[in-house]
C-alpha cells in the first residue's frame, strides 16, 4: 500500500513537474518506432507537447512501415525512432534530413556524443545504448560452485554441470529464432572470433572463413543445452523461459534486463536469483562476442520545415534530462541523456562499452547480409548441412541480393 | 440477357478488376524486370556514441541524377528470375551434373530457397486439398442426417475453425503444441518420450502445418457441400432405395455425381488458397522448417532490406504456379461446358 502511494505521488509529482516546462509546437508530429519500455517513454514525452497533434505508432513491425511511411510527399511520419541497424534503410533511400540547423537552434541540452553524424552532417539524435550481455541465476551457480562465466567456453562448462545436477534440464537460453534473431547471435559470435563480414571497405562478403566455422560450431554446441524448440524462440520467448525458471544462463538484451523479472507470476526464487554481467568473449579473443547498439530519432526529409522544427522540439522534449528524475524511467535503459547515472540494470551494457565491444556496422549492405545469414543458418543448426556449406550458401544468398540492390 | 444489359451490369466489376487487379499486376511484372541502379559508394566518417569511424556510404548526389533519368531503375530482363533466390538456373545445372540420380538431385536443389519453398507448398497443397474435400463431405453428410433441432448448433461449431482468423488460430495452436502446452505434453506422455517436440523436427512441423491447414479449411468445403445436399433429387434416391442400394452405393452413384460441380469449385478455390499458404508459417514460427512462396515475398519486403524486385519476381512466379496448378481443372470445366445452352 505504502509503495503504491509512493508510486502515485511520484507520478503526480512527475506530471506537475513536466507540465510546468510544457513545450509548445505549431505543426503536426507523427512518430514511428519500435516498441519497448524506453521507446514508449519517448513517445509519451513527445505527446506532452501542446499546440498541434502528436501521434505515435510504436510497433515491433516498425521496420516494415517506416520506409514506405516516409517516402510519400509529404511523409506520413515526421520522425522515425531507429537503431544503428535500422537507420541504414532510411539513409539508403535518402529519407531523413540533416539536423545541424535545428540542433543549433533548439538542441542546447543535447550532449555531443548523442549526435550521430554521417559525413559531417548530424542525421540522428541518440538517446540510449544497448547491447547483449550475460543474464544468469546466481542462486543456481552458487549452489553448484560455478564462477560467473566470462567466456562462452565457461558458459558451456557451466551448462554441462547444471544439466548434470538435474536443477535445470535445458540451462542455456538464447534468442535463436530463425531469421533476424539467429543471425544476430551469429554476428556476435563471428565478431567474437575476430571475423569481419566484408572484405575491407567493399561490399564483398567475407563470412566463409575460419571464424565463421568456429562461430557456427560454438552456436551448435550451445544449442545442445537449449530447449529443443530453440529455433522458434525470439527474445520474448527466451525471457518467458527465464521467468519460468527453465533457463539458468543466457545472452540477452540490456534493454530487457531491467524489467525482465517484473512480470506477474514470477517466482521469488527467479526474482531474487537473477543477476547480470558483461558480455562474454569466445575462443580466447579480447573483443566480446556481442555488438553495441544505439537507439535514436530522426526527422523526415519530405516534410515542411515547420513540421521538421515541431518534430525536433517535441522529440527533444521527450528526451530532456528531467525525465530521469523518475526512477522507473531511469532504469528502463542505458540513457545517453545529460545527467544519467547508471542503475544496477545498466551494468551489463556499461561493461560491454568498457570492453570495447564492436558497434553494429552502419553499412548500406549490412541488412542484406543479416537477412542472408538469418535465412541460411537454420539448416546448419538442424544438422542438415556442414558449416562450410552453410557459409558458402550465406555468401551466395547475399551476393544474389546485393547484386539486385546494386551493391555488387 | 441482352448484350447491352450485360455490359452495364458487368461494367462496375470490370472497372474495379481493371484498376485493382490488372494494373497492379502489370506494375509488378514491370518491377520484376528492373532492379535499382548501381549505388555509387563513397567512404565517409561517421560518428556515434561509441566513437568515429570511416565507413562506406551511398553517394546520394551522384546516384540522384541516374534515378531522375530512369526512375524505374536498371532494366535487367529475366536476370532476377534466374538468380539464386528464384529459379537459380546456374545452381540447378551444376547440381544436375553433380548428382547421380533424381533423388540426390532433388535433395540438392531443395537447399535453394525457391525450390525449398515449392516442395513444401506442393506437399501442403496436395495433402490438404484431398483430405479436406473428403472430411468436408463426410461432415456434410453427417450433419445432413442428424435431427433438425441439433443442426443449427452443430453447423455453428463446425464453422468455428473458419471464423477464427488464420494467424490467431495458428498462434493459439502453436502454444498448445509447445512441449509444455496441453497437446505437446499429452503427446509426450502418450509416446513416453519426454524429448518429443513437434517444433524441433522438420517432418513433424510439416505434419502440424498440414493438420492445421485441414482443420482451418474443412468448414469451407463442409458448408458448400451441405448447401449442395439440400438440392438432392429425392425421387432418384427413393428409387435407388427401392432397388436395394445401401447408403454407400447411394452416396457414390447419386450424391457425388450430383454435387460434382461443387466439388470442382471447392477444389479450385482450395488449390489456390493452399498454394498461397502463409499465415500458419508465421503463426507456428516455422520458418526454419517450412517456407512458401508467399513467405519469401513477405520476407523480402520486410525488415531492413526491402528487395522489391525479388518480391515482384516471386509474386509473378506464384501467379504462374497457380495457373499451372489450375490448368487441368480449368480445361476440364471448359470441355464440359455446354455452349449450346
Amino acid at each position: 500500500m505504502k509503495l503504491l502511494l509512493i508510486k502515485v505521488f511520484s507520478i503526480l509529482f512527475f506530471l506537475a513537474y513536466s507540465s510546468a516546462f510544457a513545450c509548445s509546437i505549431s505543426a503536426r508530429v507523427s512518430i514511428v518506432g519500435n516498441e519497448f519500455p524506453a521507446i514508449q517513454t519517448v513517445g509519451a514525452g513527445a505527446k506532452e507537447c501542446k499546440g498541434a497533434k502528436v501521434t505515435a505508432n510504436l510497433t515491433a513491425d516498425h521496420q516494415k512501415i517506416n520506409v514506405a511511411g516516409m517516402s510519400s510527399k509529404p511523409a506520413e511520419y515526421t520522425s522515425a525512432i531507429v537503431a544503428n541497424t535500422s537507420i541504414v534503410a532510411l539513409l539508403n533511400n535518402d529519407l531523413i534530413r540533416p539536423l545541424d540547423d535545428l540542433v543549433n537552434k533548439h538542441g542546447k541540452g543535447l550532449k555531443k556524443n548523442q549526435l550521430i553524424t554521417i559525413d559531417g552532417k548530424i542525421m540522428a539524435v541518440a538517446f540510449m545504448a544497448n547491447a547483449q550481455h550475460l543474464v544468469y541465476r546466481k542462486d543456481i551457480l552458487k549452489k553448484l560452485n560455478i564462477d560467473v562465466p566470462k567466456t562462452y567456453e565457461e558458459m558451456l562448462a557451466a551448462a554441462k554441470k547444471i544439466r548434470a545436477s538435474g536443477l535445470v534440464k535445458n540451462p542455456v537460453g538464447g534468442a535463436y529464432k530463425a531469421g533476424w534473431n539467429l543471425a544476430q547471435e551469429f554476428n556476435n559470435m563471428f565478431i567474437g572470433y575476430g571475423g569481419s563480414h566484408f572484405k575491407g571497405n567493399s561490399a564483398e562478403p567475407n563470412v566463409n572463413s575460419d571464424a565463421g566455422v568456429k562461430a557456427l560450431k560454438m552456436m551448435k554446441s550451445l544449442s545442445e543445452y537449449m530447449n529443443p524448440d530453440f529455433l522458434t524462440h525470439d527474445s520474448n520467448a527466451t525471457n518467458a523461459e527465464f521467468r519460468a525458471g527453465n533457463v539458468a544462463i543466457m545472452n540477452m538484451w540490456g534493454s530487457r534486463a531491467a524489467t525482465l523479472v517484473d512480470a506477474d507470476g514470477v517466482s521469488m526464487e527467479v526474482k531474487n536469483g537473477m543477476d547480470i554481467a558483461g558480455p562474454m568473449t569466445v575462443g580466447g579473443g579480447k573483443t566480446p562476442a556481442s555488438t553495441l547498439f544505439w537507439d535514436g530519432w530522426t526527422v523526415a526529409k519530405k516534410i515542411s520545415d515547420e513540421e521538421a522544427e515541431a518534430t525536433f522540439i517535441a522529440m527533444t522534449n521527450a528526451i530532456r534530462p528531467s525525465i530521469l528524475d523518475n526512477e522507473d524511467i531511469r532504469k528502463q535503459a542505458v540513457w545517453l541523456i545529460e545527467g544519467y547515472k547508471p542503475t544496477d540494470a545498466a551494468r551489463g551494457v556499461f561493461a560491454a562499452a568498457k570492453m570495447n565491444t564492436t558497434p553494429y556496422p552502419m553499412l548500406p549492405y549490412a541488412g542484406l547480409m543479416h537477412s542472408a545469414i538469418g535465412k541460411e543458418i537454420a539448416d546448419f543448426m538442424q544438422g542438415k548441412e556442414t558449416a562450410d556449406k552453410t557459409l558458402s550458401d550465406i555468401e551466395d544468398a547475399y551476393r544474389a541480393s546485393a547484386k539486385e540492390k546494386g551493391f555488387l | 440477357m441482352k448484350h447491352r444489359t450485360f455490359f452495364w451490369f458487368i461494367l462496375p466489376t470490370f472497372l474495379a478488376m481493371f484498376f485493382f487487379i490488372t494494373l497492379p499486376i502489370i506494375s509488378v511484372v514491370v518491377q520484376s524486370f528492373h532492379t535499382p541502379h548501381e549505388n555509387i559508394l563513397i567512404t565517409v566518417e561517421n560518428c556515434d556514441p561509441f566513437g568515429c569511424k570511416k565507413v562506406t556510404s551511398i553517394d546520394h548526389e551522384a546516384t540522384k541524377e541516374l534515378k531522375n533519368e530512369k526512375p524505374l531503375g536498371k532494366f535487367v530482363g529475366l536476370d532476377i528470375y534466374f538468380d539464386r533466390g528464384h529459379l537459380a538456373l546456374e545452381q540447378v545445372k551444376q547440381h544436375w551434373n553433380n548428382s547421380e540420380n533424381l533423388l540426390s538431385f532433388l535433395s540438392l536443389i531443395s537447399d535453394l530457397p525457391f525450390y525449398k519453398a515449392i516442395f513444401f507448398t506442393l506437399t501442403f497443397t496436395f495433402t490438404v486439398t484431398p483430405i479436406m474435400l473428403f472430411l468436408g463431405l463426410l461432415i456434410a453428410l453427417g450433419v445432413n442426417a442428424i435431427n433438425r433441432k441439433l443442426k443449427g448448433l452443430i453447423i455453428f461449431f463446425s464453422l468455428l475453425p473458419m471464423i477464427v482468423t488464420p494467424l490467431i488460430g495458428s498462434i493459439i495452436l502453436f502454444w498448445m503444441i509447445d512441449s509444455r502446452g496441453i497437446v505437446g505434453n499429452f503427446l509426450q506422455i502418450t509416446f513416453e518420450d519426454p524429448n518429443l517436440s513437434l517444433k524441433a523436427s522438420t517432418s513433424l512441423t510439416w505434419v502440424t502445418l498440414i493438420v492445421y491447414g485441414v482443420w482451418h479449411a474443412i468448414p469451407f468445403s463442409f458448408i458448400v457441400f451441405y448447401a449442395g445436399l439440400q438440392t438432392l433429387p429425392k425421387d432418384q434416391i427413393e428409387s435407388a432405395q427401392i432397388d436395394g442400394a445401401n447408403t454407400f452405393q447411394q452416396t457414390i452413384h447419386i450424391i457425388i455425381p450430383h454435387i460434382m460441380p461443387l466439388i470442382t469449385f471447392v477444389t479450385l478455390m482450395q488449390l489456390m488458397d493452399n498454394f498461397r499458404v502463409f499465415e500458419p508459417i508465421i503463426g507456428f514460427n516455422a520458418e526454419a522448417h517450412a517456407t512458401s512462396l508467399s513467405w519469401i515475398i513477405f520476407n523480402d519486403l520486410g525488415g531492413e532490406t526491402r528487395q522489391l524486385s525479388a518480391a515482384a519476381t516471386s509474386s509473378i512466379l506464384t501467379i504462374i504456379g497457380i495457373i499451372i496448378l489450375l490448368l487441368p481443372v480449368l480445361i476440364k470445366t471448359w470441355r464440359e461446358f455446354d455452349f449450346k445452352k
